[in-house]
C-alpha cells in the first residue's frame, strides 16, 4: 500500500535466541484504528514495542509518516504508549504526569499549563489535576494515562490492552471514549488485545495473529463472517469446527454422515448456526443456559460435544433428554486450513 | 502457659533489653569518681565532662565523618549496584549478590585483618583513608539489600513510559526511578550511618595513634581512666541513634525497608 502511514516490512524481532515474530509485513494508514488481536503469545506485544521502539528488530524495517525509525530510539520516535498497568509516576500529580513530557520538551510553562488542561480536559479529568494517581480510581488512571500520551500530539497512539483492568461496564464507557478520542484528534491507533469482542468494537481493521505470524487481515464485519481458517474461525466464535470428509463431518472422537458433500477442507458453525429441535441428527442435553434473547446447549453427538443456541421461543429441553439438531450447509463456514 | 509465666518472660525480655540502657544511663550521673552502678549519689558532672574531653572531640569528629561520608560513597556505589542486580538479568548476578552480602556474614575482625594485611600496609595507605574504605564495604550491603527492595516495588514499565515520553535513560532514572525510591535510599542511609557508627571490631584493627574513631576511643579511654564519663557519653550515642530512628520512623515508616 502505498499511502501506508505506519509500515513494517519483513519484520523479525527476537528475544535472545527465541524469535516471537518471523518476517511480519503490515501497513496501517493514516488516521485508522488497528487491533492486533491474538491469544497470549502470539507476538502483538511484542510487535507493538517493536514499534515503540522498547524492542531493537532482529532485521526488516519500520516506516512511520516516511521515515524509517528501525534505529531511531524510542525517546525519539514520537509515538505515543499507554500501557496496560498505566505505567503512571506515583510520586507526580495527576498534572504533572500529563506535563511530564511536554516539561522535557522545554516549552515555556504557560504552553505546558494551557496543553496540560486542554489535554486534561479532552479525557475528562478537569478538577483532578492535584490528585495523585494512586488517589484515583482504575477508570481515571486509565484516562489520565491516555492525556499523558495524547498530549504529546504522538503520530501514532498505541495502546496495550487498554480495557483488560476495568471493570465490564467501565470498558463500555472507556472503548467509546476512546471511539470518540480517535474522531477528534484523527490519530492513528494501534492497540493490542487477546479480547475479539474488544476488537470487533473498536478497530477499523483487525490483525488476527498467531505464533507471531498474520494469521488474517481484515475489517470486522470480513473476520467475523469469513473466517479464513480454523484458528480464526474459533477465535471468532464459530465453536464447532469439523474436518469433512466426503459426505461425512469427522472429529477426533467419532464421524457423522451430513448427506451434503462439501468440497472444503473443514466446516464451521457457530453455536447459532446449528438448529435445535429439527434435523437428521440426535444429541443428549448435557447443559443448557437461560442467555436473554436464547438458550445455550451443549449436546453430546457422536462429534462430541457440540454447541448450539435456540431462539428463548422454542420449548426448552431437559439436561439428560435426546434432542434433534441439525448442521446446515447454509449457515456453515467453509474453511481451507 | 498460664498468663503469670507469660508475663514473667516479657519481663526477663525487656529487663534484658532495656535493662543495661538503663544502668548505664544511671551509671552515668554518679556524683562519685569511679564507674559503678547503683551510682553514688547523682549528679550530671560526667556528662559535662564528655564535652571537654578533648579525644571524644576529635574522635567524634572522625565517627561523624565517616559514618556521613562513608555512608554517602556506599549509597553512590550501592544504588547504581542495586539497580543493575534488579533490572538486568546479569550472568552471575546471584554470585555478585553473594558477595555484596559478604560484609554481613564475614565477622568484623577478619575483615579487618585483612584490610590491615593486604591493603593498608603494603599499599601505605594512610588511617583515615582505610577506614574510609572500610566503613564504606561494611556499610555497602546495607545500602544495596535495603534500596533493592524499595527497586522490587517499582514497576520497570515506568521507565519505559517515561523514555516513550521523552526522557533518556538516565533522565529516566533520575526523573522517575530516584525520587520513587527516595524513602529506601534514606532509609538505608541512616542504617548505614548507625552501622559505621557503632562499628568496633574492624575499625580495632585499622584505628591508629591519634587516628580512632569513637567507640575505639571509649574502649581506650576505659583502660587507663575508669570514671563514669565512659557511661555518660554512651548514654547520649543511646540517645542519639534512638533520636535517628525516631525521627526515621516519623518522617517514613522507616521499619518498612529494613
Amino acid at each position: 500500500m502505498s499511502n501506508a502511514f505506519v509500515s513494517l516490512t519483513d519484520l523479525t524481532l527476537s528475544y535472545g535466541q527465541t524469535v516471537a515474530v518471523p518476517d511480519l509485513n503490515l501497513d496501517v494508514l493514516e488516521g485508522e484504528l488497528i487491533a492486533l488481536l491474538g491469544p497470549s503469545g502470539c507476538g502483538k506485544t511484542t510487535t507493538m514495542r517493536a514499534i515503540a521502539g522498547l524492542l531493537t528488530p532482529t532485521s526488516g524495517r519500520i516506516v512511520i509518516d516516511g521515515l524509517d525509525v528501525t534505529r531511531t530510539p524510542a525517546n525519539k520516535r514520537g509515538i505515543g504508549l499507554v500501557f496496560q498497568s498505566y505505567a503512571l509516576f506515583p510520586h507526580l500529580s495527576a498534572f504533572e504526569n500529563v506535563a511530564f513530557g511536554l516539561r522535557l520538551l522545554k516549552l515555556p510553562n504557560a504552553q505546558v499549563r494551557a496543553r496540560t488542561e486542554a489535554g486534561m480536559a479532552t479525557v475528562g479529568l478537569t478538577g483532578f489535576e492535584t490528585r495523585k494517581p494512586a488517589e484515583m480510581s482504575g477508570g481515571q488512571q486509565q484516562r489520565l494515562a491516555l492525556a499523558r500520551s495524547l498530549v504529546m500530539e504522538p503520530k501514532v497512539l498505541l495502546l496495550d490492552e487498554p480495557l483488560s483492568n476495568l471493570d465490564a461496564r467501565l470498558r463500555l464507557e472507556m472503548r467509546n471514549e476512546l471511539q470518540r478520542v480517535q474522531k477528534d484528534t484523527g490519530i492513528t491507533m494501534v492497540f493490542v488485545t487477546h479480547d475479539q469482542s474488544e476488537a470487533l468494537a473498536l478497530a477499523d481493521r483487525i490483525v488476527l495473529m498467531k505464533d507471531g505470524k498474520i494469521e488474517q487481515l481484515g475489517t470486522p464485519a470480513e473476520l467475523y463472517a469469513k473466517p479464513a481458517t480454523a484458528f480464526a474461525a474459533d477465535f471468532m466464535g464459530f465453536e464447532n469446527i469439523f474436518r469433512v470428509e466426503g459426505s461425512e463431518l469427522v472429529s477426533h472422537l467419532g464421524r457423522l454422515s451430513v448427506g451434503y458433500e462439501a468440497k472444503v477442507h473443514m466446516l464451521a458453525w457457530r453455536p447459532s448456526g446449528v438448529g435445535v429441535g429439527t434435523g437428521p441428527h440426535t444429541g443428549r442435553v448435557i447443559s443448557s443456559s437461560f442467555a436473554g434473547g436464547h438458550r445455550e446447549y451443549v449436546l453430546n453427538s457422536p462429534l462430541g460435544q457440540i454447541k448450539a443456541d435456540a431462539p428463548i421461543e422454542t420449548p426448552e429441553v431437559p439436561i439428560g433428554h435426546e434432542v434433534a439438531f441439525d448442521l446446515p450447509m447454509a449457515t456453515a463456514r467453509s474453511l481451507a486450513a | 502457659m498460664s498468663r503469670l509465666t507469660i508475663w514473667i518472660i516479657l519481663g526477663a525480655t525487656l529487663t534484658f533489653l532495656i535493662g543495661p540502657f538503663l544502668i548505664v544511663i544511671f551509671a552515668g550521673m554518679s556524683a562519685g569518681e569511679a564507674l559503678a552502678f547503683p551510682p553514688q549519689g547523682l549528679s550530671l558532672k560526667w556528662y559535662a565532662k564528655v564535652f571537654t574531653v578533648e579525644s571524644f572531640q576529635a574522635s567524634f569528629a572522625l565517627s561523624m565523618f565517616l559514618a556521613v561520608f562513608g555512608t554517602i560513597a556506599a549509597l553512590l556505589i550501592g544504588i547504581p549496584a542495586a539497580y543493575a542486580l534488579n533490572r538486568y538479568d546479569l550472568p552471575g548476578s546471584e554470585t555478585i549478590r553473594t558477595i555484596v552480602a559478604a560484609p554481613i556474614i564475614v565477622p568484623g575482625i577478619i575483615v579487618g585483618l585483612a584490610l590491615l594485611r593486604y591493603f593498608v600496609v603494603p599499599l601505605n595507605v594512610t588511617i583515615t583513608m582505610a577506614l574510609f574504605v572500610t566503613h564504606t564495604a561494611l556499610v555497602l550491603p546495607y545500602a544495596v539489600r535495603v534500596v533493592s527492595s524499595s527497586l522490587n516495588n517499582l514497576r520497570a514499565d515506568m521507565e519505559e513510559a517515561a523514555v516513550i515520553l521523552g526522557c533518556t535513560r538516565l533522565q529516566a532514572f533520575t526523573k522517575v526511578v530516584l525520587p520513587n525510591i527516595r524513602g529506601g535510599i534514606l532509609a538505608a542511609f541512616i542504617l548505614g550511618f548507625v552501622t559505621s557508627f557503632n562499628e568496633v571490631p574492624a575499625s580495632l584493627f585499622l584505628s591508629g595513634p591519634g587516628v580512632r574513631t569513637l567507640p575505639i576511643d571509649m574502649l581506650s579511654y576505659m583502660e587507663i581512666t575508669f570514671d563514669p564519663s565512659v557511661a555518660a557519653l554512651s548514654a547520649l550515642l543511646a540517645f542519639m541513634s534512638v533520636a535517628i530512628v525516631f525521627i526515621a520512623e516519623r518522617l517514613l515508616g522507616f521499619s518498612r525497608y529494613v
